[in-house]
């Protein structure tokens, strides 16, 4: 069984017989008082989002999922297309279950799938992945401030911040995990 | 190889946070406070139900330095101020850092008014304008800050009132979710008059005694501080302690030591006013940051 203090993003529990991940997660205490652990919950099978607040002393029961090695193979109009690495079976999911994930699967990418029964319903990516910067202004002459940021977009359609120096058609990596910038990547 | 982004990327905040420091330092020196030192690990923390310490071999790092502050005020020391690291087990998320920085300041001859008059005070210097900006909503600090009372913050905000609340063991719940988001907005906000089972360590009102000389401060639905007239009773002391123990140790935590030393002192503290302050969230107000992990170098996911 888990306890409040294994709630945190991406934790994934087992709600009235079906598996949920915690797509949200805040932390809230009164400095003398009981802590609460606020969750948004999605359902891995339905999709369907809710709020629930957990207390100190509460447990719960780990989603039963098991993972299988495949392979990023293409996109089509049903959704993400991966090949099992090992029976070379084919699995669909559809976008609301990969999320903001779906903007980091690189062709051939090697992830693990989430299987709930025979269903894929999840995914966990490598940590890091890099992108090409297709969109980006262009550095301003004179800021030299060292910490200076600008919001650039990847070749995915996926936005974040990086740093000043960074350039249109730079290669960049990027953590999966916070999709954050990390750093610029020797060609 | 270039440097880590995200340590690189707060520097502005960083820089600001050490002029904020040094600010806070310079106004409570003025004032005549004594910066001291205590010691950040102890045999035990003072009991309290909600607030667990990280263990460290048979001691325990402190959760605040207020046992030895007033110590200190026991034995003379009639102002006194200090900026240190305090340790708690499992706080985590938007606001929580489980190693955070600590101001706190105690007053001889003092209580829980003035407390509140000198945080108005500090403020106005800190910020040196009218008013400031955090996330959109302009704070003025111009006027005196509200005063509210716990009941009539729940009377105001919350789905049951303050007995109800209290009877239902949903205070801290209501609190959280109902009330806190409604707070200092516009302006700083002091919420006043706790119930008194709910301030271990504070003096009751001696017109109400059903309330305790405790107030905490908000800007912004932001918890900032948390203050009271101090409890100067040892043997009342003793007797909540040895509940709040007792409380404790019934949820399965490792038992403290009771603080003899202290609660000896205790007998020759004058009356006094201690507060605590959450110095990087009071970073967070003044940068405009959403975040805790954006005032601190390193948030402990960077370690």
């Amino acid at each position: 069984m888990l306890s409040t203090s294994d709630l945190r993003k991406g934790t994934k529990l087992m709600i009235d017989g079906e598996p949920h991940v915690i797509a949200q997660f805040d932390f809230s205490k009164p400095g003398k008082g009981q802590a609460l652990y606020k969750c948004k919950l999605r359902n891995m099978i339905t999709g369907a989002l809710f709020d629930r607040t957990y207390r100190s002393g509460e447990s719960f029961e780990p989603a039963a999922l098991h993972e299988s090695d495949m392979q990023y193979l293409y996109q089509d109009e049903s959704g993400y297309v991966f090949m099992d690495q090992k029976s070379y079976e084919q699995t669909t999911l559809e976008a609301d279950a990969l999320g903001e994930q779906k903007y980091f699967l690189v062709d051939n990418m090697e992830v693990k799938i989430l299987m709930f029964g025979e269903r894929g319903i999840g995914i966990t990516l490598p940590n890091f992945v890099n992108l090409r910067v297709s969109q980006s202004d262009p550095w301003v002459k004179g800021d030299t401030a060292a910490g200076n940021n600008k919001p650039a977009t990847v070749e995915s359609g996926y936005t974040l911040q990086v740093p000043s120096f960074v350039e249109q058609g730079s290669l960049i990596q990027i953590d999966t995990r916070t999709g954050e910038y990390v750093t610029r990547v020797k060609e | 190889m270039e440097g880590n982004w995200a340590l690189t990327k707060k520097r502005a905040r960083l820089e600001q946070r050490a002029r904020i420091v040094q600010m806070i330092r310079a106004f409570f020196i003025g004032r005549g406070y004594l910066e001291v030192e205590t010691p950040q690990r102890l045999p035990g923390n003072a009991p309290e139900a909600h607030i667990d310490a990280i263990t460290s071999d048979d001691w325990f790092l402190h959760t605040s330095p207020e046992l030895c502050m007033k110590r200190l005020l026991a034995a003379g020391y009639e102002q006194l101020f200090q900026i240190c690291h305090c340790w708690r087990d499992g706080e985590r998320g938007k606001r929580h850092l489980p190693e955070f920085t600590m101001l706190e300041w105690y007053a001889a001859d003092c209580d829980y008014l003035r407390l509140m008059d000198e945080c108005e005070i500090l403020l106005r210097v800190l910020v040196a304008q009218e008013h400031f900006t955090y996330q959109a909503e302009t704070i003025d600090l111009s006027g005196p800050f509200e005063r509210l009372t716990v009941a009539e913050a729940f009377e105001q905000y919350a789905t049951l009132g303050l007995a109800e609340a209290l009877e239902t063991d949903r205070f801290d719940e209501l609190l959280t979710l109902e009330v806190e988001p409604h707070l200092g907005r516009g302006r700083p906000t002091f919420l006043i008059e706790y119930p008194s089972e709910l301030a271990a360590l504070a003096r009751c009102h001696p017109e109400r005694p059903h309330v305790a000389e405790r107030f905490e401060l908000y800007i912004a639905g932001l918890e900032l501080a948390n203050a009271f007239s101090e409890l100067t009773d040892p043997t009342e002391q003793r007797r909540r302690f040895e509940a709040d123990e007792a409380e404790r140790r019934a949820a399965g935590k490792p038992p403290y030591p009771v603080p003899e030393k202290f609660l000896t002192e205790l007998a020759s503290m004058p009356e006094a006013a201690g507060i605590a302050l959450g110095l990087d969230r009071l970073v967070m107000l003044l940068t405009d940051a959403t975040i805790i992990d954006e005032v601190v170098a390193f948030s402990p996911e960077l370690l």
